[in-house]
């Protein structure tokens, strides 16, 4: 494998850890208001993604930072084509860190409501935008010399908004799945139950997605040339039927599942790209690639030896906090934690 | 108003706001670590307590920090996107790296060190407060490289239209970004050492627990003395090397407009920019700017009249807040040498006026630290990266002055509102002080 093949790789895993960990922050967030039905059952749900929302959120910053280091065209010019989507998901994303920290801090109903709906603002709104930001990805832009053509309402098409709803669809469900495995007592049983409720209409949106992308985007054209890359789609379908609640033999089973598939969605949608990062519309290699808008070889050098021992060191890390934090949160012994959201 | 100073507003706003919080957390972690290293070594529950209340503060800073930070990582894409296609081979690398060592880092532990309490050990938790206390720093250091080497490129040659990196080690040991990095950290943790002061005076002031706030406020004296200092000091290498590297940035700290040797430095200076001269210069000490920049009395200094118009930074800024700044430094110098003398002396609570004072300048090394971006940044103009690429060059092409605007106002409004309630919490929870030594769960 080539340098270039090799951080296009690198760059789309970081996007797929992100959605995977991330979604479920997402998805707890969108589901906090509803699932929850007392003040203390809501302290609960954020409070188990409380330790880990801020180191997920890390993944997103390295995948702008990386994107910025090895492929510097693809980070000028998505960011700036993207501006006003880019921006808005910035808002949301700021709204929801300080909601957590600010929002015990003062006594007061509607203070608590104000940053609740901020909370759930800053689930929904993060998952539709980034579902916007990737089905334009997989869909292609219209380009200039490698300058996204399209304005914001241009983002809006069908293809991207079926892709927003089966995002935000996907994370929900991904975030019920933590809310069940981290959470106890009926809030957990809830949890499950509004899972295995969502999970038809996952399965679904993910059908119409696949049968849209064939029909609305050239992403299964690298399939035609390697058949082997039909993998990726059946871990995703394989992960998906693990991740219905009740069918996997653990909570821990379906969650982990519901992980696997979207980290296997996103690479479906990324090995059809390839090599473009950002394609042109309806062809491609036409586009941004991996390897006419790669940083020089030198560089990517560089960066693979940081990314070499600091990414493994850092998911060792971070498996861990994830088993510090494994026992079950409730109402019960949320005050036992010594500090609380 | 065109896009081009839009972007420049918006790049301004998002990074002061930012650096609003940002100093106070980077020496506060560090504080919180050694009151905790402190209280596992001594078996003293009060340090605990202390590290309890400060992080407390720190926490509600940090939050702010964090969200604003994310803005940065991506501005540069969308409103400089020739810029980032230009440098991203050389610059991008430095940001790369800060996410991926450091503020995973500083991200993932003090989520343990928040809510692991109770779910680790002892040492483990010290750990944690220690991990993000070097994260945060180490993020500090490697976003100052970035900067660095827009204000002293190094490492890179121009091939393909871009500045590609030839040299990681050249890039990471740049001078520049070093001097910066020490002036810039240590600055940091003076805020956070005149703010442990300025509240523990309030509540000595009100004889509240004077155990807790005359050790906190011991503490913060003697790492405001210890910081000021390192400040002047990393200050002094950083004006040495702005005059070798970046002569136009120096001639306006200073209000040089003629070339000459051994220069003398007036105490009293009045510029008169329209003019290009200044209307009064007086009280010169001989020789002595030449001295202070070169380490050499009779060293020439090159005046601002020697550079065309069209490459010299705006003048007031870059001057008056240099000035300012200056007087800020030797001000904190002489304050926290007299607050740690007095709380050696276990005499602070007996001079209330003092402790009023030291409240009343908990601001001043925020507006210091401001005014040192100030410096840096407008000084480096006209030049997005000193000497190759003008600011003027580094727009996104398909942004418009309307989009920047919408962001930018919206932004403006956001950022006030979290300003307001960042502060306000803060003044909040460190007004009702930390919780009863009874109440030690």
């Amino acid at each position: 494998m080539d340098l270039n093949t090799f951080w296009f790789l690198v760059w789309g895993l970081l996007w797929a850890v992100y959605l995977a960990l991330d979604g479920f922050d997402f998805g707890a967030c969108m589901a906090h208001n509803f699932i929850a039905r007392t003040p203390d059952e809501r302290r609960v749900v954020i409070n188990t993604i409380g330790p880990v929302w801020d180191g997920n959120e890390v993944w997103l910053v390295t995948a702008g930072g990386v994107t910025f280091a090895a492929f510097p065209p693809v980070y000028a010019s998505l960011f700036s084509g993207l501006y006003t989507a880019m921006f808005l998901l910035l808002l949301s994303l700021i709204f929801r860190g300080v909601s957590f920290e600010f929002r015990g801090k003062v006594e007061g109903e509607g203070w608590r409501r104000f940053w609740d709906l901020s909370i759930a603002a800053g689930g929904f709104l993060p998952a539709l935008l980034l579902g916007v930001f990737f089905g334009n990805l997989f869909r292609g832009f219209p380009l200039e010399g490698g300058t996204i053509m399209s304005g914001f309402f241009d983002l809006l098409n069908p293809y991207a908004l079926l892709t927003a709803v089966f995002f935000m669809i996907v994370f929900l469900h991904h975030g019920l799945l933590w809310l069940a495995l981290r959470a106890g007592g009926p809030l957990a049983e809830r949890s499950a139950a509004a899972a295995s409720r969502a999970w038809p209409l996952v399965a679904l949106l993910f059908l119409s997605f696949i049968a849209a992308s064939r029909y609305a985007t050239p992403l299964f054209s690298n399939y035609e040339a390697r058949p082997l890359l039909y993998l990726l789609p059946l871990a995703a379908a394989a992960g998906l039927a693990r991740s219905r609640a009740g069918f996997a033999a653990s909570q821990r089973g379906a969650f982990l599942g519901s992980f696997v598939f979207i980290i296997a969605l996103v690479f479906t949608g990324l090995a059809g790209m390839f090599p473009d990062l950002v394609p042109a519309i309806g062809e491609r290699g036409a586009g941004l690639t991996a390897y006419n808008s790669a940083s020089g070889a030198y560089t990517l050098k560089v960066m693979t030896a940081v990314v070499a021992v600091f990414v493994p060191a850092v998911i060792a890390y971070q498996l861990w906090v994830y088993k510090v934090f494994s026992p079950k949160l409730t109402t019960e012994n949320l005050k036992d934690l010594g500090h609380y959201y | 108003m065109d896009a081009l100073l839009l972007s420049r507003l918006q790049f301004a706003v998002t990074a002061g706001f930012h650096f609003l919080f940002v100093p106070l957390t980077i020496g506060l972690a560090l504080l919180i670590a050694v009151m905790e290293t402190l209280a596992y070594i001594k078996k003293d529950e009060l340090y605990l307590d202390m590290a309890k209340f400060w992080g407390k503060l720190f926490l509600i800073n940090f939050a702010v920090g964090v969200v604003t930070g994310i803005t940065l990582e991506f501005q540069f894409g969308m409103n400089w996107a020739a810029y980032s296609v230009f440098v991203g081979d050389v610059f991008g690398a430095p940001l790369a790296i800060e996410a991926t060592t450091s503020f995973f880092l500083e991200s993932t532990f003090i989520g343990v060190w928040m809510f692991g309490w109770k779910r680790v050990s002892r040492g483990m938790h010290l750990l944690s407060i220690w991990l993000v206390a070097i994260g945060t720093n180490l993020s500090a250091l490697w976003i100052i490289l970035a900067n660095g080497w827009m204000q002293n490129p190094v490492g890179y040659a121009v091939r393909n239209g871009r500045a590609e990196m030839t040299d990681f080690a050249a890039l990471t040991l740049n001078p520049y970004g070093w001097t910066m990095f020490f002036h810039t950290v240590l600055a940091a943790w003076t805020v956070a050492a005149f703010f442990v002061m300025g509240v523990s005076a309030w509540h000595l002031l009100r004889n509240n627990r004077p155990d807790f706030f005359g050790r906190s406020f011991r503490l913060g004296a003697f790492m405001a003395l210890a910081s000021s200092l390192g400040v002047l000091g990393a200050g002094d290498f950083n004006g040495m090397m702005t005059a070798k590297l970046q002569p136009a940035k120096f001639a306006a700290m200073e209000g040089v407009w003629e070339t000459g040797k051994g220069v003398p430095y007036n105490l009293l200076v009045l510029p008169d920019p329209a003019n290009e001269r200044n209307r009064v210069e007086t009280l010169g000490i001989p020789k002595l700017l030449s001295f202070m920049a070169f380490k050499d009395a009779d060293a020439e200094i090159k005046g601002l009249k020697d550079f065309h118009p069209d490459d010299r930074p705006p003048f007031w800024p870059v001057f008056l807040g240099f000035k300012l700044m200056v007087g800020l430094g030797m001000f904190f110098i002489a304050f926290s040498a007299a607050a740690s003398w007095l709380s050696l002396r276990g005499a602070v609570q007996r001079y209330p006026l003092f402790l009023k004072a030291a409240l009343a300048a908990i601001p001043l090394p925020y507006l210091a630290n401001q005014l040192g971006w100030i410096v840096t940044e407008v000084g480096r103009q006209p030049w997005i990266v000193y000497g190759l690429m003008r600011t003027s060059e580094g727009l996104s092409p398909n942004v418009g002055a309307g989009q920047v605007a919408f962001s930018l106002v919206s932004l403006g409004f956001v950022y006030a509102a979290l300003g307001a309630l960042g502060i306000f919490l803060t003044v909040k929870y460190a007004a009702a002080g930390p919780a009863a030594p009874a109440g030690r769960a």
